[in-house]
Formats: structure tokens, C-alpha cells, sequence
């Protein structure tokens, strides 16, 4: 909401600076959000900005100001031809100060002849906004010939006074502007933008933020009620109103004013309009909007003849205001020619030819008012505010009616709205009023009483409030109060009733906040809590993820979050070899609103996730060394309704395993077993590396070199250099990708316990190499896994060392070499003892596997 | 000795192997070979026994003599193997300290992680505790059962990622948390804090994200104040930017609380004199906040008429864009490494 404080001034005394009152709304909730100097400067508090100079751009209209010595309000004493320019004139303005000057103007609005007219006048040196220039450029007025005739000053747009973008002509001010006075002073304003929250709405209106000012600064508040003159016949000679859906329309209030004349409306109220942003178009749409806001109730003004004219055609000669539902499909045409398609939850104002308005949102093409009307007639009334919204939200119709309908507009204003609408027309278009409102009120606006007491505001605020205080905060703001004391009660009950212009009012807790804030949340004090502290729990997922972080940091990783959002052709692509085994849609959950299809469904997996953050990253950088914690959501492990939330670990691995360097190192690109060592030390630090297994196995992601990851016997996920068709797909080049992906959950059990210190041996330990031929397709898990049961409780450590194919190894076979290192806790173990356990181990393997022995 | 010729020579001989080693592994091969259990100083000892008598004790002094020699000069060598090894590697020709050295490949966290742990550590002092709840949600929690009525203005200050599922969503705000954690812990007292992702239909700019995280904050007890909610969020702010970092708290209106604030702190850069960050107001909006409303206590399990509540809430990604001068929201989830590397 747009408020010029020339405005707000008639309706309320401001005793404070402008940066004073801009911090005190703010702080009680109207947040001034932007504050726009016309024609002054901003106070020396917020003039943080340097000073404007000829040929800065400012970021609008406003922001420069009018020199008090250099612009005035003047008065055309003649307008004469140029005698070398057929479009231009030469104007001579009194300006109050010496002889009047000559200035060369093409302004279309002043023509040969003209006099008397009151102008914004800018002498030599005058700052002012370069009105030829694309931007909101300054420059400084120097004199200068034109066609040969001297020019001393100019005659000023709103353009270059910076109050608006018009160019087509200079400022006329009104008859009554003082020749001579600095037109700062005349026009010069400060126009406040305040945010208006979802329970603010009464502060659309000039007159609403009054309201508030008085009631934050403690100053004198002056609304003039509006009255009118009025003259026989009645309204409702005119029309009868009846409303049928009052679940939607909770009062329809209509006056009629006569023989209006349709004209420009007069310089100050289009001067406001423009400034609160609303662009005149005549003095009845003006008076509507005006009064919109001024008092915050959007009006409707029909043209009068048009709706008799509809009557007529039916055979009635009364106009009838019917206010119902559409009906399903029902067609109508509103004010910009567009025909719509209604629903039955649409409301509408008929007559008894059908359809004129849509409630609340916009009028009907037919009955709108022309440069032709005679005869008003003025709509007030109140609608159901979620449904109005629906409305103008379905049909893409935003306005600033349907806004404040949408939020609400109390029933109690629609009179006054009504009466202030036909004073107007009655002033500003010459039309006279019928007597008397028409109106149909079926739902009466309740009086609305709430309690409150100084234990409320204790316990809810913190703060020691007497009853007298409590009751001049609430007075501040118009309610009305009421005391009850009762005998059982400690204290008294203070009952504040809520002004006919509020409707977010209705329970304690909205008592207390409007005290809080007038109170002031800045003199509220700040505390520790003293309440119990509540029982403490553990969250094992989360304390889970966050040391799976670490040892993933410290295992030289880099964090990634990605978006949860991504496509199923993406999913699609991870299935090279069977596309039709990707999951299909009924896998995913799908926005219904994406922004776009690249993020239009919820991932299943991190996998896709980091493709993608590959993709993008491998283009500047060679390496990637990268993982992911996040949720993975599937509609098939949820409850129905909502999708499993699984959470998920993934790791991508790129590029050379150390970059390069000038030592020689190992600029290998990474591959399976990079992954799988990251891996192996997530598990062992997560304590679970026991019961972890990787089998051979390959997910449709993968090429060959792949494994699933088990943990017992429950598949948890995989591991694998990308299928290079997957890699192609990604543009990800021909070195390998290597990804991990892993449910983190069934890790969770073995964070919650602490295994017991194993004792440290005193004596030495024993290492003996031994190398086993086995067949080519025994992996070594099982070599190793059958050498740990084998060993005893002397084995300590079993390192595979060497894998060798080739001569003297027979094809078909492979060499594996373990180095396994024996220690007792209570002695020296002896060459006897550490071979009776290789004998042990040889046995077994030549028995399970048919391993050989190879001889050093 | 002359007695034995035989012993003379192997002497000879061991000096003259042990002259031509070189290195350890040489030094270790000669010892193996002349004193080493089967070697060959031991062999010349073994055969004392296969002596006659009277020529025992002349040989074995002499035997015995050998052995020490070979033995000295085996000690001897091995010295001075020891000190030219010491004095090549005290030479070091060619070293230049310049030359970069070997690093080894180091992760870091995600900034919003990192940001986040703070945050989290810094309430945790306060007693909160970590509450996790879900991404996806219904239209009931993430709006309905916080006070927003369906078709309700307040919604247009959320705009929402809808899923073809009717009233199902990508929730907005880590709010419905509040009623999960109210539900599954009535009657204890609650103070926890509730990180994690959210999401809204917004173009993605400089200054918004259709992703981006949340940490909420909710004390629920029998003696809870929107004074202790200042307290609160002070000493948050004190640890988190500085001591004697001044809050304002502006009345705001968030439907789940009330009364609500936005609270701002002075402006870290510029100190509130006015800058480009804090757009020259002195100030810096960092979160919102407010007491629980009634009605949502009550959709929650408890009785406002016994219990109150304060709810916080602020934006991870807004909090490390202010510690580390982040001037586009984007770079957080476009993870270029060039972004990520620097922290």
C-alpha cells in the first residue's frame, strides 16, 4: 500500500520526523518497505545515498529534490507563437518574483492564446529529471536559445519533476496554487510503501494506516464521517436488492446518483491516485478507486440506463440487483471483453436479465460506466473473502478490489463506502443523490468481545501489565472496554470489543499480539527460560548421517547437496542395456506445477543426482571426488499417501586418484577399488565392516567392474564403474565414473552400541606370507572369508597382497597372496605353533576350494 | 697361527669379502655366509671336536681368535656403512624446499551443511535437541493444522510445488514438523530444533531458490514467554555473529504464531551505518519468529489454556550468504567445486 503523507495528514497529526514514524510502523508490523521523496529530500538519517548530481540516474520517479529558490508555482501570463517553429510556443510565466520570464515550450496542453493557467516553473540552475533521456537521468536547466528565442527556464512535465513517467504535457495545477510559493512546498511529498501482511488488510486504505499511526504515536485522530445531500425520489424507486447466496455475500448495499456528467477528474485526486499508483481515467472510475483507497471498501458504479434498458427488455421497469452463484458453464463477458466460463462456486451479481458483475473481482462489459452515462448505480457490499479469492485466482483476474475483497472487507463499511462514493459524484461529476441506500444484509457483521487479563499477558508475554495499562494500549487502538470483576477471580477480566473495521480480532491470543505491539516488542525484555528442560532423545538417523559425514570428509570427500527434483528421462538413461526396465512414472512422485521438466519428479535415488552434478562440474574441473546424504522418495515404500522418505548415501568418484604432480604419484583415474576402500572405512569406522560382504553383481547402471553391497544377507546397495553407454549419456568422457549408492538405515544398530576395547598383546606378533592357486572364478572374499574362519582367535590380520596370472601359474588360475599376521595375548607364539595353523588353513582350502599351496 | 694355515686364510679371506661390500643387504649376505648359524666361522668352531685331544686347546684359542677378528671387523663395517650412509643422506644435493609438497586429498562439508552444524550446536547449549521430519507432506500439516485455512490469503505468501496426488505437496516450511513433534512427545515439554530441506514454486535468482533449507525452532512448556523467546534468540545471535550484536524484533504476522516478529540484527558488515548488504537500513532480517498460536498447540496435543510455546524458524542458506559474502543463492545447489572449494 502506497500512502503519501499529504494524505495521511488530513486524517491524523504526525508529531514525528518522517524517520521516525518509517521505524515506528515498521516495528509494529506495517513495514515500510520503500519510501519515495518527491520533489524533497529524504532526513539526514536516510540519506545514506550519495547526493544526487546532474547526470546521475535515479532508480525511478521521486528521488530528486525540487530547489526551494529555483522552482515555483507560476502563472501563464501569455502563450505566443514560435516564430520558427510551428510545434513550439513561447510562454511567459509570473512566478511571483521580479519580471515575469519567457521560456520556449512544445507542450501540446498550452496553445496561442491561453493565459491564467498555473504551472510547476523551474528557473536557470534548477535540477531536474532529463525527460528526453531513457533512464531517470538529472540535469541541470541552463538557458539557452531555442530556434533563435531565449529560453529562461522551464514550464515542467511530471516527467521531469520526477513524480511520475507523463510526458505528454506540463503539470496544469489548480486554479488555487499560490504563484510564488517554492512548489515543494506546494507538491512536494513523501510517499510511504507499506507491506501489508494477510491479517492487515484494514491498512489498504489511507484511512486505515491513520487508524495505526494515531494509535502507535499516541497522536489525534480526525476521520470526517461522510454525509451527503440527497434528494426525492427514493433508492429504491430506482432498484431492489436481494441477495440469495448469503453464505457468499454477506451485504449488498447500492445508491443512485443522477444526471452525472462524465469528465476528467479534478488535479488533486488524480494527483493522489497517481501517487498511491493507480492511473485516472474519469471522475466516476476515479471516485470508486478513490474511495477504495481512502476507506479501503472497493465500489462498482453500473451505468444506471443500461441496466434499465435490461429490465425493459424482460418487461419489468424496475432494476432488480440479484447476488447468486453462477451457474455450472454459465457465460459471461467482463469489462476487457473477454468472455468467461463460470462455475457454480463463482458469485455474481445478476439482474433479472442475468449475469452484470462478478462479485468482487471485475464488472460486466454491458453495464459499465461510458463517457455517455447519466445515471449511477453505486455498488458497496461484502463478499466471503476465501471465495473471492478462489475466484479471482481461477479466472487470473488480480485487482485491487478483488485483493481487499479477498482478505476481507467488514459489512460495516459498505455504507460509508456508499455515502462517501455519491457525495463525490455528487461534488466532482455535478450528479445528485437519490435518497436512502437499497440494501439487502442478511448476515449482520457480529460485535465481537474478547477477554483478556494481566495474568494473559504474563504467561504469554513475559511482562507485568496493570489492568490500566492493558486497557490504555487497547483504547489507543478504538476498542471498547468493558470490566467485569468477580469475586472468584483474583484479578480482573478486562472485555475489549473489537472495532467494526477490524476483522482479525477474535480470540486473546490477538489481543495479546496488538498489545505486544503497541506495547512495543523493543521494550519487552529478554529472558532465559526457566521451564523445565524436557527429556532428551536421541535422533539415530540424524547423528548417523552426521558421522557418516565426517568420515567421509576425513576419507578426502567433498560434501554435494542437490536438488531433490530431477527428471525420469534422466532415470532412463541409467538403463542402457533395457531402457524398459526403468521405473515408469507410477514409480516417482510428480509435481503437478514444475518449473520445468529437467525438475518435474522427486528422486528415487542420489545416483541421478550426481550424474548430473558430474556432468555440470567435469567441465571445469578434472577431478571429482564427491558425496551426498539426502532422501530418496518412493511411492512404494510409503503409506499409501506419502512416499517412503529412504535415506540414502551416494559417492562419485572421477579423474586421476591424485592429481598430477611434480613427484611421480598416481594419476591413475579412480576406479572400482577407490570406491570400495572409501567404502571399507565407512564401515569399519561405522563399526559394522564384519557383517559387510560385497558380491558380484551388476545394477543397470554399471558396466562389468560392479558389486552389490550387502550387509549380512540384506542387499543395502551398490557399487560400480558407470556403464559407459550411461557416461555417454551424461557427457561425462571415456575415463571411468565410479558410483556408490547405499541405504543408510540398516547401518543405524550399529552406532547405538560401543564395542568393548580389545586388549593390547604384550608379545609379539607373527607374520607368514602364504599364496594359494585357485581357480580363476573363486573370489579372493571367499579365499579371505575362508582364511579368517580358519585361522582361530590367533589370526589377526589377513592383507591380500598380490593377485598374479601367468607363467608358472597354469591358465584358468590365479595366484593369490595374503600376508596374515598371528599373535597370542598370553605368549610367544613358536615356528610349531604358526605351522600348525598354516597346515590348518592349507586343509581347508584344498578341501572347500581345491587351492594349492604355491612354494616361495 | 702358523699352527693353522687354514684358519689364517679363511680371515684373509672373510676381510677381503667384507672390504668388497657395499650396502646392508651385501653387509647382511657376507655375515650370513661367514658368521651366520651354518656359516663359515662357526663350520672352523664345529670342527675343534673332530681334533685330537692334544691339539683342542691350541686351536681353539686360535679358532677363537678368528671369530673375534672376523666378527670386529664384521661391527667394524657395518659402522662405517652406517656413517657413509648418514653422510650421503646429510649431503642432500638438489633439495629445494620450494617445491610443492604432497597433499594429501582433503573433504570439506557442504557451506549449508556446515552452517547448519553451527547453528544446531549453538541451540543444542540451550537444551534443543535435533528433530527430523519428513520433505513430502500433506496440505493438512503443511498448512491446515498451522492455521491456514484452505483458500486462505496466507497461502499466497507460500507459493507451493503441488504432486499429482491431491493434498499431497512438497512441504514450504519445516513448520509441520511443529505438529509431529507436538503429536509424537504429548505431554513432555518440548524443545527441539528442525532442520531440512523445503520447497517453492519460485523462479530461481540471485536472491531465491525453488530448494532451500530451514532450521525451526519449538520450546513447548508450562511456563514459556515471548520474553524468553527474545532471550533466546539474543544469545543465539551473540554466538553466532558476535557478542553485542543488537536484535529488533518488528511485529510481523506468520499464521501459526502470534504474535509474531521478524527479527533482524544489526547489520554485520557495515555495523549499522547503512551499506549495500543491508540496503542501507542498518539492518538485516535474519528470521522469524512468534508464540505458538492456540490453535496450534491445540492441533498439536496440548492446552494452550496450560501450555505455551515459541516457534523460530531461519534460512540456512541466507545465514552462511551473510558469514561468507554469498551473493547468489544459486551457487549453493549448482555445487560448481570452484564454489564449494572455498570453504
Amino acid at each position: 500500500m502506497r500512502v503519501p503523507l499529504s494524505w495521511l495528514k488530513e486524517y491524523v497529526d504526525i508529531p514525528v520526523p518522517v524517520d521516525e514514524l518509517i521505524e515506528r510502523l515498521t516495528l509494529a508490523g506495517l513495514e515500510v518497505v520503500n519510501t519515495e521523496y518527491i520533489g524533497v529530500l529524504p532526513p539526514a538519517s536516510i540519506r545514506h545515498q550519495k547526493q544526487m548530481k546532474p547526470g546521475d540516474v535515479v532508480t525511478g520517479p521521486g528521488r530528486i529534490a525540487w530547489d526551494r529558490e529555483k522552482i515555483f508555482v507560476g502563472e501563464v501570463v501569455r502563450v505566443e507563437k514560435h516564430p520558427n517553429a510551428d510545434r513550439l510556443t513561447l510562454v511567459t510565466v509570473d512566478y511571483g518574483a521580479g519580471e515575469p520570464l519567457t521560456v520556449v515550450t512544445g507542450a501540446p496542453n498550452l496553445k496561442p492564446g491561453d493565459q491564467g493557467q498555473k504551472v510547476a516553473f523551474a528557473t536557470a540552475g534548477a535540477v531536474l529529471i532529463d525527460a528526453y533521456a531513457d533512464t531517470f537521468k538529472t540535469k541541470k536547466l541552463k538557458p539557452g536559445k531555442i530556434r533563435g528565442i531565449l529560453s529562461q527556464g522551464m514550464v515542467c512535465s511530471e516527467r521531469e519533476l520526477g513524480i511520475s513517467d507523463e510526458h505528454e504535457g506540463i503539470i496544469i495545477l489548480p486554479q488555487d496554487a499560490p504563484v510564488g510559493t517554492p512548489l515543494a512546498d506546494y507538491l512536494g511529498d513523501v510517499v510511504l510503501d507499506i507491506d501489508v501482511t494477510p491479517n492487515m488488510i484494514r491498512i489498504a486504505s489511507v484511512i486505515g494506516v491513520a487508524r495505526e499511526v494515531a494509535a502507535i504515536l499516541e497522536a489525534p485522530l480526525h476521520i470526517p464521517m461522510p454525509t451527503w445531500q440527497t434528494s426525492p425520489p427514493p433508492a429504491e424507486a430506482y432498484a431492489d436488492v436481494e441477495i440469495i447466496d448469503d453464505d457468499l455475500c454477506h451485504r449488498y448495499t447500492a445508491t443512485i446518483i443522477r444526471d452525472v456528467q462524465v469528465q476528467p477528474a479534478p488535479f488533486w485526486m488524480q494527483h493522489r491516485l497517481k501517487l498511491v499508483g493507480q492511473r485516472p481515467i474519469s471522475n466516476l472510475v476515479d471516485i470508486t478507486n478513490y474511495v477504495m483507497f481512502e476507506w479501503g471498501q472497493p465500489l462498482h458504479a453500473f451505468d444506471y440506463d443500461k441496466l434499465l434498458a435490461r429490465a425493459r427488455r424482460i418487461g419489468r421497469d424496475k432494476v432488480k440487483i440479484i447476488v447468486r452463484r453462477a451457474e455450472e458453464g454459465e457465460k459471461f463477458t467482463t469489462l476487457d471483453g473477454i468472455e468467461r466460463v463460470l462455475d457454480k462456486d463463482t458469485l455474481m451479481i445478476c439482474d433479472e436479465a442475468g449475469p452484470i458483475a462478478i462479485g468482487g473481482v471485475m464488472g460486466g462489459l454491458e453495464t459499465e460506466v461510458s463517457e455517455t452515462t447519466r445515471h449511477v448505480l453505486l455498488e458497496s457490499a461484502a463478499f466471503e473473502f476465501i471465495n473471492v479469492r478462489r475466484t479471482a485466482k481461477k479466472l487470473k483476474l488480480p485487482s485491487e478490489a478483488a485483493y481487499r475483497f479477498s482478505r476481507g472487507v467488514p459489512p460495516e463499511l459498505n455504507p460509508i463506502g456508499n455515502v462517501r462514493g455519491a457525495q463525490l459524484m455528487a461534488e466532482l461529476a455535478g450528479g445528485n443523490i437519490a435518497e436512502g441506500i437499497v440494501e439487502d444484509y442478511p448476515r449482520p457483521q457480529p460485535v465481537v468481545e474478547v477477554p483478556v487479563t494481566p495474568s494473559d499477558v504474563r504467561r504469554w508475554l513475559g511482562i507485568d501489565l496493570t489492568p490500566k495499562e492493558i486497557i490504555g494500549i487497547l483504547k489507543r487502538l478504538e476498542f471498547d472496554i468493558r470490566i467485569q470483576e468477580d469475586e472468584q477471580s483474583p484479578e480482573p477480566i478486562i472485555w475489549a470489543t473489537v472495532p467494526w473495521y477490524r476483522l482479525d480480532v477474535t480470540i486473546t491470543a490477538d489481543l495479546l499480539e496488538e498489545i505486544a505491539r503497541i506495547y512495543g516488542y523493543d521494550q519487552i525484555p529478554e529472558t532465559l527460560m526457566a521451564d523445565e528442560l524436557p527429556p532428551q532423545h536421541h535422533n539415530w538417523p540424524y547423528e548417523l548421517e552426521e558421522k557418516t559425514r565426517d568420515i567421509l570428509v576425513a576419507a578426502g570427500l567433498q560434501e554435494t547437496i542437490n536438488y531433490s527434483l530431477t527428471s525420469i528421462d534422466n532415470y532412463r538413461k541409467t538403463f542402457p542395456e533395457n531402457p524398459e526396465a526403468a521405473p515408469g512414472p507410477e514409480k516417482f512422485i510428480t509435481l503437478a506445477n514444475p518449473l520445468s521438466q529437467e525438475r518435474s519428479v522427486l528422486r528415487r535415488c542420489l545416483g541421478v543426482s550426481a550424474l548430473e552434478n558430474l556432468q555440470r562440474n567435469l567441465r571445469y574441473t578434472d577431478r571429482m571426488a564427491v558425496f551426498e546424504i539426502g532422501l530418496g522418495y518412493r511411492p512404494e515404500a510409503g503409506d499409501g499417501l506419502l512416499p517412503g522418505e529412504i535415506r540414502l548415501l551416494a559417492i562419485a568418484l572421477a579423474g586421476p586418484r591424485r592429481p598430477g604432480h611434480w613427484l611421480p604419484g598416481d594419476e591413475e583415474p579412480m576406479d572400482f577399488y577407490d570406491a570400495k576402500g572409501i567404502l571399507e572405512v565407512l564401515f569399519q569406522r561405522l563399526g559394522a565392516w564384519e557383517d559387510v560382504t560385497f558380491r558380484a553383481e551388476r545394477a543397470h547402471i554399471f558396466g562389468p567392474k560392479a558389486a552389490g553391497i550387502y550387509l549380512k544377507d540384506e542387499k543395502i546397495g551398490n557399487v560400480g564403474e558407470v556403464h559407459p553407454k550411461v557416461r555417454e549419456a551424461f557427457d561425462l568422457g571415456d575415463k571411468p565414473v565410479v558410483l556408490a549408492g547405499l541405504r543408510l538405515d540398516p547401518l543405524i544398530p550399529y552406532i547405538q552400541t560401543r564395542k568393548a576395547l580389545q586388549p593390547i598383546s604384550e608379545f609379539p606378533p607373527v607374520k607368514e606370507d602364504m599364496a594359494f592357486v585357485v581357480d580363476e572364478n573363486i573370489p579372493a572374499g571367499v579365499v579371505e572369508g575362508l582364511i579368517r574362519q580358519t585361522g582361530g582367535m590367533y589370526l589377526k590380520a589377513v592383507q591380500l597382497f598380490d593377485v598374479y596370472r601367468g607363467d608358472p601359474i597354469p591358465p584358468g588360475k590365479k595366484s593369490l597372496a595374503f600376508s596374515l599376521t598371528f599373535q597370542s595375548p598370553t605368549k610367544t607364539l613358536t615356528d610349531k605353533d604358526t605351522a600348525k595353523l598354516r597346515k590348518k588353513i592349507m586343509n581347508r582350502l584344498q578341501r572347500e576350494i581345491g587351492a594349492v599351496l604355491r612354494e616361495a | 697361527m702358523s699352527a693353522f694355515p687354514e684358519l689364517s686364510q679363511l680371515q684373509t679371506q672373510a676381510q677381503a669379502e667384507l672390504a668388497e661390500v657395499k650396502d646392508d643387504r651385501q653387509l647382511e649376505a657376507w655375515r650370513i655366509k661367514w658368521l651366520g648359524r651354518k656359516g663359515l666361522v662357526p663350520a672352523a668352531i664345529k670342527k675343534i671336536g673332530s681334533l685330537p685331544k692334544e691339539e683342542r686347546a691350541a686351536y681353539g684359542q686360535a679358532v677363537n681368535q678368528l671369530k673375534q677378528a672376523v666378527q670386529a671387523a664384521y661391527e667394524a663395517r657395518k659402522q662405517a656403512l652406517r656413517e657413509e650412509a648418514m653422510a650421503a643422506e646429510l649431503r642432500a644435493e638438489g633439495f629445494d624446499p620450494t617445491l610443492p609438497g604432497r597433499r594429501p586429498q582433503v573433504g570439506k562439508l557442504h557451506p549449508v551443511t556446515a552452517t547448519m552444524r553451527e547453528i544446531i550446536r549453538i541451540f543444542a547449549h540451550m537444551g534443543f535437541q535435533v528433530y527430523t521430519a519428513r520433505d513430502v507432506e500433506t496440505d493438512e500439516y503443511n498448512f491446515q493444522l498451522l492455521n491456514f485455512p484452505k483458500g486462505h490469503p496466507a497461502r499466497e505468501m507460500q507459493d507451493t510445488f503441488h504432486t499429482t496426488i491431491p493434498d499431497v505437496l512438497l512441504r514450504t516450511h519445516t513448520s509441520p514438523g511443529q505438529i509431529r513433534v507436538m503429536r509424537e512427545r504429548y505431554p513432555e515439554p518440548i524443545r527441539v530444533v528442525l532442520p531440512g530441506k523445503c520447497y517453492r514454486y519460485e523462479q530461481v535468482t540471485a536472491r531465491s531458490e525453488m530448494m532451500f533449507h530451514q532450521i525451526e525452532g519449538l520450546a513447548v512448556g508450562k511456563h514459556i514467554t515471548f520474553a524468553d523467546l527474545k532471550g533466546t534468540l539474543q544469545a543465539f545471535v551473540e554466538q553466532l555473529f558476535g557478542e553485542g550484536r543488537r536484535l529488533r524484533f518488528r511485529a510481523s504476522h506468520f499464521p501459526f504464531t502470534e504474535p509474531s516478529a521478524e527479527v533482524d540484527v544489526d547489520c554485520i558488515l557495515c555495523g549499522g551505518k547503512g551499506c549495500r548488504v543491508c540496503k542501507y537500513t542498518g539492518w538485516l532480517e535474519i528470521l522469524g519468529c512468534g508464540m505458538v498460536h492456540p490453535n496450534v498447540l491445540r492441533n498439536g496435543g496440548y492446552d494452550p489454556d496450560e501450555w505455551t510455546g515459541y516457534a523460530f524458524g531461519m534460512g540456512p542458506e541466507r545465514i552462511a550468504m551473510l558469514l561468507y559474502g554469498v551473493d547468489d543463492i544459486r551457487y549453493f545447489y549448482s555445487n560448481d567445486v570452484r564454489f564449494l572449494a572455498q570453504f
